[in-house]
């Protein structure tokens, strides 16, 4: 007998805008010039809302944080093609598509600051609180949605990871339920090259994540993710073929983390300057603000104002913050049923009169 | 038990056909719920405990799972979050572990960690228990996990009328609940139970029989063991208090303490390995609650701290009505 061939594969890279602000026109995604600088907009509030948050860790007015410096064009492509009926299932390092898809500013700053009522986030925007165990949340992301499929909603869920997250067995199982179910579900992965100090080589001898998508029986992408146009373009058309019921869908969004892990990391023990510096010409905002200047929709009095329109917002933001209640000590117990138990009542009751005293 | 227990229909059930009962009765009247799992659907479960359901309610409700543990209870969760109330069943407690980060570091969490907007109303189905002498690692019972971890319900019971209610009950939770089946009496045993809908609430304990010397705590397969060492127990002129708790947590303590009151003495009887088992909690509560009361310390039979032995040593594993027995004995002459 013959060998047959049972499979043959081919996974796409979808690159528009290059780091020089060049662009593809033939693969430019008709936006309108309104609907470009509103991108750009997006871009530099998330990073005014990042670059805020690392200062107040540095002053001791919030916890830990975890940068998206760098990562901009990743979440604000997509979040340009989310709707209200969308679902986002997000890790702790989403915090600027969260932002874009309606988790107010001082919600975040507070989950950062310690305060797990940050977590509690506002009636219609469906949006579950940022998860730490990695690749856990695609799991949700793909329960909803195959529960979206089965009440016949418009919606898509989206389930987040990191290059890092490829390796997890939730991962994997993510992408098999996703596929088995015909899950209204887009399963996006930031590859910013780094989980901690592990460069991406060591999650995988594959060439790409996107490519693992073929395993599972689902369509799979690559987008430069530094490229806002390409983010778009390529989330869109994923978005377009799960809002026809035609399935779930593998995003990888090639990117880089400019930052550390968090700000108890020190990215400096395991990345060379001249990584860092070769990342720097290829990050989002720059190639995007030559792309205007060519375009001549854009110039330096209007970024400065920009500039100044986007401090104020985040000062707006501290201020809600600094404004909050402290969070009530009796209340960590006080959310865990719908019904106190007698035990957590006992508890409850303990933590209140010592809080007292 | 709600009023629907006085109808006068009723069905002769196994436990296990109890269960399937309670899936059938509730899926018919909430069309939010949902069965998952392995093998749950074309085979109706390895046990038959969802057995029929594939074809009275189809595929979008009752969906055979790929054969991963994480999988089905995350996607579960997402289904939950999204409106449904799915009952996922894991095949066998010993199969639990691949889930366990989904139980623990999500299921338990998320009322909590989004304060209340995600409430999670479903249920995790899985065997457990020593007695039937199967392979290894079909044999555990790992209650103290799911006890040691805030948020989750744990429910087990020990009748086939007690399994439907409690079931019912545990899908019209608003919160998660791990309900465990005691393998080893799924078929042991079958009693008249209601046709209807009806529900027993969580955290009420059954007094089993009533007593006046000493009082037996037990849960699941052992409830039954404790019965059958209680009946013994008579013929010697001892009158055994026998409590199934029906449901871990929340514990009925109050209900405890009242049997315990009256006695002034108790044996807690688990299959569970004993080092940090729920018998140490039961028995330090009430020694916390009843110092004076007490008129010996509360004795514990329970499984040996080794792995869960091979068919060929289980029944020297498990509690044992003689073991049981002897404990009261001791308490006796204390």
């Amino acid at each position: 007998m013959p060998k047959t061939i049972i499979y043959e594969a081919m996974t796409e890279k979808l690159e528009i805008l290059a780091p020089d602000g060049t662009v593809d026109e033939q693969l430019l995604p008709p936006l309108s010039q309104e609907e470009v600088l509103g991108l750009y907009r997006d871009m530099l509030t998330l990073r005014a809302f990042d670059d805020k948050a690392l200062k107040l860790q540095r002053q001791g007015r919030m916890g830990t944080w975890a940068s998206t410096l760098g990562q901009e064009a990743a979440q604000a492509g997509l979040a340009k093609n989310l709707t209200r009926a969308d679902w986002l299932a997000p890790t702790f390092r989403e915090s600027g598509l969260m932002l874009l898809f309606g988790v107010p500013a001082v919600n975040q700053y507070a989950y950062w600051k310690g305060d797990e009522a940050g977590s509690l986030f506002p009636e219609g925007v469906n949006c579950l609180p940022p998860s730490v165990p990695i690749a856990s949340q695609l799991l949700h992301a793909v329960g909803i949605g195959m529960a979206l499929q089965k009440k016949g909603s418009d919606g898509v869920a989206v389930g987040f990871g990191g290059d890092g997250s490829t390796s997890e067995g939730d991962f994997h199982e993510a992408l098999n339920f996703a596929g088995v179910f015909g899950a209204r579900t887009l399963l996006y992965v930031q590859n910013n090259q780094w989980a901690i100090s592990v460069p991406f080589k060591r999650q995988t001898a594959a060439g790409s994540i996107a490519q693992k998508a073929h395993a599972y029986g689902i369509p799979g992408l690559q987008v430069d993710g530094n490229d806002p146009f390409a983010v778009y373009a390529g989330t869109k058309a994923a978005l377009d073929h799960i809002r026809a019921g035609k399935g779930a869908y593998l995003v990888e969004a090639l990117t880089y983390r400019m930052q550390s892990h968090t700000t108890a990391d020190d990215h400096t023990r395991y990345r060379t300057p001249e990584e860092t510096a070769l990342w720097a010409e290829r990050e989002p905002v720059r190639r995007t603000r030559l792309y205007l200047e060519k375009k001549e929709w854009w110039d330096e009095q209007k970024e400065a104002a920009l500039q100044e329109e986007l401090a104020a917002a985040v000062e707006g933001w501290v201020k809600e913050l600094e404004a909050r209640p402290a969070p009530k000590p009796e209340d960590m117990v006080a959310f865990m049923y719908q019904e106190m138990p007698w035990h957590l009542k006992e508890q409850y009751e303990f933590l209140k009169a010592e809080v007292k005293r | 038990m709600s009023a629907a227990k006085e109808q006068e229909e009723t069905k002769k059930l196994t436990l296990v056909q109890a269960v399937q009962d309670a899936l059938r009765t509730e899926m018919e009247l909430d069309e939010r719920v949902l069965v998952m799992g392995e093998d749950v659907g074309r085979d109706g479960g390895v046990f038959r405990a969802t057995e029929g359901l594939l074809d009275q309610f189809g595929p979008e409700r009752v969906m055979d799972t790929p054969l991963a543990e994480s999988g089905i209870v995350g996607t579960a969760l997402g289904l939950a979050v999204a409106g449904f109330r799915p009952v996922a069943e894991i095949q066998f407690m010993g199969f639990v572990y691949p889930a366990i980060n989904q139980l623990f570091a999500h299921v338990a969490r998320f009322r909590n960690r989004s304060r209340g907007r995600y409430p999670l109303p479903m249920v995790v189905r899985m065997p457990y228990g020593g007695g039937i002498h199967p392979p290894e690692h079909h044999s555990e019972s790992y209650e103290s996990l799911f006890l040691n971890t805030p948020g989750l319900k744990v429910v087990v019971p020990s009748t086939p009328t007690d399994a439907k209610g409690l079931l019912i009950q545990a899908i019209r939770e608003e919160d998660p609940v791990i309900f465990l089946e005691p393998k080893r009496i799924y078929r042991a045993f079958r009693e008249e139970v209601p046709s209807g809908a009806y529900t027993i609430p969580l955290g009420e304990l059954r007094v089993a029989r009533e007593g006046s010397d000493v009082t037996l705590i037990a849960w699941g397969a052992m409830s039954r063991v404790v019965l059958e060492a209680s009946e013994f127990l008579v013929k010697d002129g001892v009158s055994a208090e026998v409590l199934d708790l029906r449901t871990l947590n929340p514990l009925d303590l109050d209900g405890i303490l009242e049997s315990v009151r009256k006695t002034g003495r108790a044996v807690v009887v688990h299959e569970a390995p004993r080092n940090t088992g729920f018998g140490a909690e039961i028995a330090t509560l009430i020694h916390e609650r009843l110092p004076l009361e007490l008129e010996a310390p509360v004795a514990r039979v329970t499984g040996f701290d080794c792995v869960f032995p091979f068919p060929m040593t289980e029944e020297h594993y498990l509690p044992t009505r003689d073991r049981v027995i002897a404990a009261v004995r001791k308490t006796l002459d204390f």
